[in-house]
Order: structure tokens, then sequence, then C-alpha cells
């Protein structure tokens, strides 16, 4: 039996360590601003309202004027980000999205935090689903899904170098830390964290956790699985998802509706280069409901047990 | 369900009101007592004087309609409906939990009787006036009353929808906004200042009426106008207290969306007792 080398350690929302890097951002350069639609304690850009209030905009709740004053802010040279649930900034935002940040190529960063159905109590309205399709569907944007605060502040500095736009995806639950303090981040290239020879698992945000607990779930039937981290949604990393094929089975793990989620990008790489079996774990073509975090991820499907489950599926159709 | 115009009565089961949205959020832990405080006049008052409905025939064509807009207050939706006879009392302190008919924000695919599935603020008014259309080309006389916050009309979407209910003389639709004065993050003047609010819906073309969003007398007085306002559409100016009728959480912004702790909740009680 492999044992799992990692130690999952309780760690800080993503959310959190948006907002905390945001304010080392902010003291690194004046160009930095920031624009809020009354979510500020929420997405943690208070912190930035706080340290620097001439660059903090408050926009009340008026996500899509929102998204184009910070599309005016970046046309101008600043390097402007726009915060909101994700719910709320992709779908009240995403006309303006498309006209005045993806269509022009200006490089608005985009934040979209409480993703996914782990917020909980607060139910469909407040989560968001089908926030990964509608940010890919942005020609020029680059997406990004961390899986903890370490990843969460390293792609923060790497999505604000990059010159064009972007989003990032950020959650309202506590993680597990993934990474070591001293991991490097590359935009684009996964993170092969085990190795595996019967099945890969690949994952993004807190399924990632998931799939590496899977793997000792998995490693107890004999089982080895190997864990891939696709922070980066796009541009996707095909080269990874070329070598994952090679044991013949993968998993695709996603807080997200899995008919637009990552799980179909890595099916079009796949297509257009290494045809392999691939199952998905994520939200099922439906709305989930209120209950704590832990109960809804249990109801919809996204433990380390479902991941395990259609590992097990992926291998005996390999099998045949 | 028993009707009634008695301002009295009224005020005793907007008393009970209080008391359930203050339990159930506790029991849930979570939730958005403040905003479902300054509300509660407005809802009793509909629910049980105003509105034509029948809890017992909740799809009844005839009906009007009742939509809150800023979902997020749904507590006192819950309560009212339950205090009608929509949906079961001793259920309210299953709120927010996995299964419970109440869920965080109102949502028609767990109470049927529920008129729409609200919680992203800034669509309740087109909704409503979209059933008042429809009411005026079915012939029938039902109307449709939207509550919205005052964070909530910041959306650029209320607006649209308040010219499309002017310009289309929507007299079957009548707006209240949830004056209290407070948003998520703070007060709304220091978020996004809403003034002059009177003038912004007079400019765009409604009937508008300030009043006192905690008086039951004159909220019966303002639907009374509503309803005799012919060729268009009538707006309430609810000045309220968020939190009303809690002293530590009234005008206080952090009980916008924040549960009582059990200590607190006993003290909220006693204050409504
Ligand atoms: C479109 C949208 N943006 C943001 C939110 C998050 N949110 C929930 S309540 C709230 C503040 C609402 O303030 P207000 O309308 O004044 O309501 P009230 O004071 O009556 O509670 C915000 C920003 C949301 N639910 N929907
Ligand atoms: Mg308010």
């Amino acid at each position: 039996m492999v044992a799992n080398k990692f130690e999952l350690k309780p760690g800080g929302a993503t959310r959190e360590a948006f907002g905390k890097t945001l304010v080392e951002l902010g003291r690194e350069s004046k160009d930095v601003v920031v624009c809020d639609a009354d979510l500020s304690k929420s997405t943690y850009t208070h912190l930035f309202a706080k340290e620097f209030p001439e660059r903090f905009f408050s926009c009340g709740i008026a996500e899509s004027n929102m998204v184009a004053i910070g599309a005016g802010l970046a046309s101008a040279g600043k390097t402007a980000f726009v915060s909101s649930f994700s719910a709320f900034v992709l779908n009240k935002g995403f006309e303006q999205l498309r006209v005045t940040a993806a269509y022009p190529n200006v490089p608005l960063k985009v934040v979209g935090t409480h993703s996914g159905i782990s917020i909980g109590e607060d139910g469909p309205s407040q989560m968001s689903i089908e926030d990964i399709s509608l940010a890919c569907s942005l020609p020029g944007f680059s997406v990004f899904s961390p899986a903890d605060e370490v990843s969460m502040a390293a792609i923060m500095r790497l999505a604000t170098a990059h010159p064009g736009p972007v989003f990032i995806r950020a959650g309202r639950a506590k993680t597990l830390v993934v990474y070591g303090p001293d991991q490097q981040f590359e935009i684009g290239k996964a993170i092969e964290l085990v190795t595996g020879t019967d099945v890969v698992l690949i994952a993004h945000g807190l399924m990632v956790a998931e799939s590496l607990k899977a793997v000792d779930l998995l490693a107890a039937e004999g089982i080895s699985a190997g864990v891939v981290d696709m922070h980066t949604i796009k541009p996707i990393d095909r080269e990874a998802i070329i070598r994952a094929a090679q044991v013949g089975a993968i998993v695709v793990s996603e807080e997200h509706l899995v008919d637009c989620g990552l799980g179909v990008r890595v099916a079009q790489v796949l297509s257009e280069t290494k045809p392999c079996i691939v199952e998905y774990v994520g939200v099922q073509n439906t709305y989930a409901e209120s209950g704590t975090p832990d109960a809804i991820l249990d109801k919809y499907g996204l433990r380390a047990a479902n991941v395990a489950d259609a590992a097990k599926r992926a291998i005996a159709r390999k099998r045949g | 369900m028993n009707k009634t115009s008695n301002p009295q009565d009224l005020a005793q089961i907007a008393k009970r009101v209080r008391r359930e949205i203050v339990s159930m959020i506790t029991a849930a832990k979570s939730g958005h007592p403040g905003g479902s405080l300054s509300a509660t006049e407005i809802l009793v008052t509909l629910y049980f004087d105003v509105m034509k409905h029948d809890p017992a025939n909740p799809h009844w064509a005839d009906r009007d309609r009742f939509i809150l807009g800023k979902g997020h207050a749904c507590p006192v939706l819950y309560s009212v409906m339950a205090e009608c006879g929509y949906t079961p009392l001793d259920k309210l302190n299953t709120f927010r939990q996995l299964g419970s008919i109440y869920q965080g924000h109102p949502d028609v695919r767990f109470i049927p009787a529920l008129e729409a599935s609200t919680g992203s603020l800034g669509e309740g008014l087109s909704l409503g006036l979209g059933m008042a259309c429809a009411a005026r080309l079915n012939g029938s006389p039902s109307r449709a009353f939207v509550v919205l916050g005052d964070g909530e009309i910041q959306e650029g979407q209320i607006w649209e929808a308040a010219m499309f209910g002017a310009f289309h003389k929507l007299d079957n639709c009548v707006c209240i906004v949830d004056y209290n004065k407070i948003q998520l993050d703070g007060f709304t003047k220091d978020i996004m200042d809403v003034e002059p609010l009177a003038d912004k819906w007079r400019a765009f073309g409604w009937h508008t009426i300030e009043v006192d969003g905690h008086s039951i007398e004159a909220l019966q007085a303002a639907f009374a106008e509503a309803a005799a306002t012919k060729g268009k559409p009538t707006v309430l100016i609810a000045h309220t207290i968020k939190g009303k009728g809690v002293s530590f959480m009234e005008n206080n912004p952090k009980f916008h969306g924040t549960a009582p702790t059990a200590a607190e909740c006993e003290q909220a009680l006693k204050e409504l007792a």
C-alpha cells in the first residue's frame, strides 16, 4: 500500500488568501485598484478598503456596472480587480465581461468568491456551479481555480502580472492545505501531486484535497491512483492530460456542473489526442439546496468516496 | 385563515412573527434577521388585510401575487405564510437545514405556493410587472406586490423595470421599498446613496407615497391610496428600522446577516414578549 505523502492540514479559505494577497499587491503597486459590490466583508476586499480607501471603489449592489467600471479602470492602465460572489459577478456581469473586457482584450482581474455549492445554507441563488463554463467562454480570459490558500496567493500574483484578463475562482469554506510554502506555480502548468499507475484523478479547487484523500481510500484496495491539480483551467495543460491518459483511466472532479466544466475540456483534449476512459464527479444537471456545507457536499456527491467510486468504475471499464 | 383589518390584531400577529423570525434564525445559526424584522408590518398588513389570496387554494388564478425581491429576508415571509396556513408553523425551526422546505432563500421547488425563487437581488420588480401584464391581458383583478430592499434598488434592473411599469401604466403593481437605510456592508448612504429616493421614483413616473413602515394604519392608508391610483404604478417608500423590535439589533449593520446567539435570542424574545 502506497501511503499518501500528503498530510492535509487545515488552512484558511481561498477568499481570505485572496483578500490578504490583494493588500500585499496594493502595497507593491499604486496602480492596484479594487471594485466591490456590497460584499467586501464576505470577499475580504474590506482589508484592501481599510488600507487603501482612495483606491477602493464601492459600487453598491450593481455587479454589471461594477464590471464595466473595472474595465474602464483597466483600460486606463490600472491593475483593476472586480470582485463579488462568483454567481453575481459572472452571471449579472457576463455581458459586460464579454464586451468591455474579453472582446477588447482589457486586462481586467475578476475574482469570484463563494463558488461551488460548499457555501451551504444560503442555497442555490448564491451558489455558483456554472462560473468555470462562463469564464472559459470568454476568448482571451485565463481561468484559475486554486485548491488552497498557498496556491491562491501564488496565482493572484501570476494573474496580476499576466497581461490579459483573468477569472479566479475562490471559495467560502476553509480548505485543507495541499502545498508547502515553496511550491512553484506557472500559468497553464498543472501540478502532478501524486503519480499512479491504475488511474489518474484530475481536479480543481476543493476537489484536489478530496482526490488526495481518495488516493488513500484506493490504496487500501490495492489501487494506485495519481492526482493532478488543474489549477489553470484555461489555457489548459494538454501535456499533463496526455500524460494522465497513459494509465488508461481518468476521473475529473469539480465543484461545478459536470456538463460544462473542466471535465468536458479534458475530454476535448483527449478526443483530439489520446482517447481515454473518463469518469466525471461534479454537480449533475441540477441546482443544489440549503444545508450545512458538509451535508451538501455529501448529498451532491463531492467527497473522496465519490472520487474513489468513480475511479473504480473507470478502471472496470478500462479492463472491459 | 382569519383576515382582519383591525390594527391591534395585526400588531399582535406582527409580534408573533418577530418572535418566530428570531427563533428560526437562532436555530439555523445563520440567516438575515435585520431585514426580516424591518419588513414585518409590511408583510403582515399585506397577507392579513390587503391581499386577496387563499391558503386553501394557493394557485387560484385571480389571487394577488407577492414577491420578496430581497429574498434573504425570507424568515419574515416563511413566518407570515405559516401564520396564514400555507406551510407548517412547527417546522419553522428547520430553516436552512438539509431537506427543509424553509430554504435559505425562497425556493418554489420546496414551497410551490411561493410566486418566485429569489435571492439574487434586483429581479423581483420585473417579475411582478410581468405578472401584472398577464393579469391585465387575462382581464383578471389580480395585483402584484413586490417588496424590495434599499440596497437592492442599486441594481440597474430595478430602474429598467421602473421605466417599464410607468410606460405600460401598470396600476395593478405596487412596489414597496423597505427603506431601512442599511445594506450588507454598512449604511446605505456610505455604500451607494440612493437619495433623493422619492424624487427618483416620481421622475420615473410612479405614484410615490412615503410612509412609516412600522405603522399598520399608515400602511393600510397607503395601500388604499395605491388601489385607488389609476394609470400608473404605485411605490411605497416605507421608512423602517433594520432589526426593528430588538433593541440591540435596531439600526445595527451587524445584524444584517448574523444569527443571534442563544443568549441574544433569549433577550430578544423577552423584548418581544
Ligand atoms: C445580486 C446580488 N448581489 C449581492 C447579493 C448579496 N447580498 C445579500 S443581502 C445584501 C444586502 C441587501 O441590502 P438591502 O437590499 O438593503 O436589504 P435589507 O436591508 O432589507 O436586508 C447583499 C449585498 C445578493 N443576494 N444578490
Ligand atoms: Mg436595507
